[in-house]
């Protein structure tokens, strides 16, 4: 009957209904709830479980060891927290739950959730950006400190800067906790940026709760810092914690003691580094001269300086082995010549005409001139015909072309 | 030839220059020597104002 009408759920699928309800609302997650805390148990796995109630309600709360164990403080009923927490539903009992990953006590929630927030906004800005970070000088002879004139920090700043590299120190009593101290540190930061030969500025702190270091948050003296044309080292004395000063600064150290570290060298390091400079120059030295001595020996200990005419022979030698070799050049270059000269000779006397006539020819001159066509010769024209051994007179008595 | 007015950290940049250029090459005997003495007159120079250097603390009240 009804069940042929409406649609019936399963209690599995009902619960799997509101925990995708609860746990999908954006409103239910990641939020700060605040409350007393009542029936706090801690698992022996580490787990925490307790109940957040007010005057009228309350709410179961879970959280997981692996939030537990960044708590700075031990769980107690009756304690007034501010936790940051996500709706979880449990399905074996049905039940609503919230899942808590960090527990503040309230009032440090408050200011937990004030330094989150101006951390983000001035990382936003670019407060914290490594590009602003001035370097630190290696060999400041002037150091400005910004502390309380009473505090522990003051006396680890000063004999930790006197054991490792001692110079001046200008030091700015300033209120470090308390009403007025933000403002008090902005105005040394202030004044010591007026002091010309201030190198670095060390600002510190002993160690403290969360509300003592407070003015170490405030946003003046982030932009403080920030503004600072001298580089600041922020020594705030907590190891873990950091402050948003510690964002805004330099360089942070983790304590007083660290921070005269990265201010100034230690001097008994730079004497043993100085000690072997001059070791250094001392070996370099010795073996250049050493090398040179060597040098000169190996210079004296040669032949020429030994047995400086053997040197002397020796060229004579050559001198003359040369001048034997020349002359030999010369007479080779006197019979090649004269050889030359005979060729010559003998092709000379082959072109002589004279020596044609030896062999039967003659010549034949018309007035002095060798007769070579018939246009040199005319009828009666009288002749000298040329044999080997004398001369004929004679008369043209015809002049004949011929081929 | 040493900067009696030079700071310590100007006198240990040169002392570590020297050194290095010393070391680096052959150099003839005469800049060798010189170099020594310029060398171990700085090095004198930054180990006594090392030994002799006293912390002064200069209170500003303002």
């Amino acid at each position: 009957m009804v069940e042929e009408k409406v649609n019936i759920f399963t209690i599995s699928e009902l619960t799997d209904y509101i925990k995708d309800k609860l746990e999908g609302d954006s409103k239910l997650i990641n939020i700060w709830v605040k409350g007393e805390i009542s029936n706090y148990t801690k698992h022996s796995n580490g787990h925490l479980y307790f109940t957040l109630k007010d005057e009228t309600s309350q709410i179961g709360c879970i959280m997981f060891k692996r939030s537990a164990s960044s708590l700075k403080f031990e769980p107690k009923h009756g304690m007034k927290v501010l936790v940051l927490s996500s709706i979880s539903v449990y399905k074996p009992y049905g039940k609503y739950q919230l899942v808590v990953s960090e527990m503040h006590l309230e009032g440090q929630g408050a200011l937990h959730q004030k330094f989150l927030q101006l951390k983000e906004k001035l990382e936003k800005e670019g407060l914290f950006s490594k590009e602003f970070k001035k370097p630190i000088p290696k060999f400041p002879k002037t150091i400005g400190i910004i502390t309380s004139q009473t505090g522990a920090a003051i006396k680890d700043l000063i004999s930790n800067l006197e054991r490792r590299f001692p110079n001046t120190i200008k030091l700015k009593p300033t209120l470090v906790q308390g009403n007025g101290a933000a403002k008090d540190i902005v105005n040394s930061i202030e004044i010591l940026n007026k002091i010309q030969d201030i190198e670095v500025i060390i600002l510190g702190r002993g160690g403290g709760s969360l509300e003592d270091l407070w003015c170490f948050n405030e946003e003046i003296v982030a932009r403080a810092i920030f503004k600072s044309k001298i580089p600041i080292i922020s020594a705030i004395g907590h190891e873990t914690d950091f402050t948003i000063a510690d964002f805004v600064a330099d360089i942070r150290a983790s304590t007083p003691s660290t921070a005269a570290e990265i201010a100034v060298p230690d001097k008994n390091e730079l004497l043993i580094n100085i000690k072997h400079l001059q070791e250094r120059l001392l070996s370099k030295t010795k073996k250049t001269i050493e090398l040179k001595e060597q040098y000169l020996i190996s210079i004296k200990d040669r032949p020429i300086f030994k047995r400086p005419f053997d040197f002397i022979n020796q060229y004579l030698q050559q001198i003359d082995d040369l001048a034997l070799r020349s002359n030999r050049a010369i007479l080779n270059s006197l019979e090649l010549k004269r050889k030359g000269l005979e060729i010559i000779t003998a092709k000379l006397h082959s072109l002589n005409p004279k020596a044609v006539l030896s062999r039967g020819y003659s010549i034949t001159l018309n007035r002095g001139k060798i007769v070579k066509t018939i246009d040199d010769v005319k009828i009666n024209d009288l002749i000298n015909i040329m044999i080997q051994k004398g001369e004929i007179k004679s008369k043209v008595m015809e002049v004949k072309n011929g081929k | 030839m040493v900067n009696e007015k030079g700071s310590f950290e100007e006198n240990l940049k040169k002392l570590e220059k020297i050194v290095k250029n010393l070391e680096g090459g052959e150099l003839p005997l005469k800049e060798t020597l010189e170099c020594f003495e310029e060398g171990i007159n700085l090095s004198k120079q930054c180990t006594r104002e090392l030994e002799t250097a006293k912390q002064k603390i200069e209170k500003i009240e303002k």
